[in-house]
Parts: structure tokens; C-alpha cells; sequence
């Protein structure tokens, strides 16, 4: 990879040996990044992952490696693993699970379900049900979420 | 015996706008948030991969502390008198590229040490911290 990329975008062979190794690497992470970044932004589109690849000038199975090197996750296992982080803070944010589904991106429900058990390792109702529990707990005793030695550091504890 | 590590706190000068850097830009999780009193809340953010570990973005208010105090502190932290701390990252570069697309302001980029490969950036009170891939 290393090959490729010096020759592509740094032909000159009397470049300092420092920028020699480190430039061209900075190049192919930009474009690791900037396809990152446009999952980021876009994962409740239906994206194309071999798009991006090509956008990113790479062939998929070469992008899907490089991209899996960095973040440990191809393409593919990104997309679902924002989705499914996305899905967590909306239905914290006490959204219905079947809305929830569709605003990040899935066609299915049942699809949705069974990729979040997998992920998160309980089903997202129940899931939501929790996080409405936890909410209503700080609501009426929020001490009981804060360390008792800030607490009683900012006088949280005679209030 | 101690166990573990489980809360540290960042004196920041507005919470909202540390709520803002640390999730839009920095990428972490709100874990709990909490209001307490009227300019303050009991806000903590982390990473998932590090489960139990909370950084409590502690506002410099006269709330928590007296004038003089807040005063000072606040700023100390503008000066960018205090390193913080080392997060740590799978690959420096790539993490390194991101943060500054998302704006994040680094004052070294990422450099060869011995330990590893550091980059040093600044949140947006002016607290500094490490961003390091250790070998």
C-alpha cells in the first residue's frame, strides 16, 4: 500500500526521508477519514459502501481492509455500529422503538431489533423501558447518581 | 484496597459549550446529566470503550466556588496551565485527521516518541491533554 501511494502522490525521490514516509501516509488516512466522516454523516441514507470506495479512490477490497486496519470494524460493521449507538440516545431521549427503527436507517423493524439484542445485547423496547426507569429515579433522587464526595464538596447534600 | 478510577474532574468555563466539544467534536458520550442549581449541572461524559471511567465537567462558577477562586481558576485554565491527561486511541493518525476535519485545535501533531506516537491538543477552555498511541 505503502508502494502505491508513494508512487501516485509523491514522485519526487529527493523529497526529506521524514516526508517521504510520513506525507503519503497522511494522504491515504485523509481519505480513510473522510470516508469515516461520510458515514458519520450520512448512515441513515442508504448508503453505498462501494461508492464510497471509489470516491475514496480505492478498490472496495483494498478500502474495506485499510479501513478495517484503523477502525477495527469494515465499512459495513460501521454503518450498523452507528446506527445502533444512534438508536441508544434517541430512545433515551424516550423516542418510540418504531420511530426509533426508521430515523436510523433501517426498512425493518424486526431487522432492527434483532441487530440491536445482538449489539447491545438486550431488545431496544426493552431497552427504552430502562432508560425511562433510570430518568424518573434522577428526577427523584438525583444524589443518588452523584458521588457523595462532590455532593458534599458543592453543598449539594443540604440543598 | 483501591479498585479502580472512577471519576475525574475537568474545570471548564461553560458547560454547554464543554458538552458541545467533548461530544460533537471529541466524539465522547453524554453518561450522566444531571441539573444542580441554576447555572450548574452534574454533567459527565465518556468513552464506551471504558465502561466506569466518567470525566466530570466541573463549571467554574460562583456556585462551586468562591469569586476569588473562580476567578483565578478561570484564568489558569485560559492560559492552558493544565495538562489533564493521555487519552489513548487504535491509530493516532486517522484519530488525529478526524479531530482536526471536526475542528479540534491541536498544538503538536502527531510526533514519534520513544513510548509511542503523540499528538497534544487543547478542549475549548484551553485544559491541554494527550492523544497517544502507545506501542
Amino acid at each position: 500500500m505503502h508502494h502505491f501511494v508513494s508512487q501516485k502522490f509523491n514522485g519526487s525521490k529527493n523529497t526529506p526521508k521524514m516526508i517521504n514516509e510520513q506525507y503519503p501516509k497522511i494522504y491515504l488516512y485523509r481519505r480513510l477519514v473522510q470516508a469515516k466522516l461520510f458515514i458519520d454523516a450520512h448512515y441513515l441514507d442508504n448508503i453505498d459502501l462501494d461508492n464510497i470506495a471509489d470516491e475514496a479512490c480505492f478498490s472496495k477490497f483494498h478500502f474495506i481492509r485499510q479501513f478495517k486496519n484503523i477502525y477495527r470494524k469494515t465499512p459495513h460493521q460501521y454503518l450498523i455500529f452507528v446506527r445502533i449507538e444512534k438508536a441508544m440516545e434517541l430512545l433515551k431521549a424516550d423516542i418510540p422503538v418504531s420511530v426509533v427503527c426508521y430515523t436510523v436507517g433501517f426498512e425493518s423493524l424486526s431487522s432492527f431489533s434483532r441487530l440491536f439484542k445482538r449489539v447491545v445485547g438486550i431488545a431496544p423496547s426493552t431497552y427504552l423501558i430502562r432508560q425511562q426507569i433510570i430518568k424518573t429515579q434522577i428526577v427523584e433522587s438525583p444524589l443518588a447518581f452523584i458521588p457523595g464526595c462532590f455532593a458534599e464538596k458543592y453543598g449539594w447534600l443540604e440543598k | 484496597m483501591i479498585t479502580k478510577m472512577t471519576h475525574v474532574n475537568i474545570y471548564v468555563l461553560n458547560q454547554d459549550s464543554a458538552l458541545d466539544f467533548y461530544t460533537n467534536k471529541f466524539g465522547l458520550k453524554v453518561i450522566m446529566d444531571v441539573p444542580m442549581g441554576k447555572d450548574t449541572r452534574w454533567l459527565t461524559v465518556g468513552t464506551p470503550e471504558q465502561p466506569g471511567f466518567e470525566i466530570n465537567l466541573t463549571p467554574i462558577t460562583e456556585d462551586l466556588f468562591s469569586k476569588e477562586t473562580a476567578e483565578a481558576l478561570r484564568d489558569l485554565v485560559k492560559k492552558g496551565t493544565f495538562g489533564v491527561g493521555v487519552f489513548t486511541c487504535n491509530d493516532v493518525y486517522a484519530t488525529y485527521e478526524e479531530l482536526k476535519a471536526k475542528g479540534v485545535e491541536f498544538t503538536k501533531p502527531p510526533t514519534k516518541e520513544f513510548y509511542g506516537t503523540e499528538a497534544l491538543f487543547k478542549d475549548d477552555s484551553g485544559n491541554w491533554f494527550s492523544l497517544a498511541q502507545l506501542v
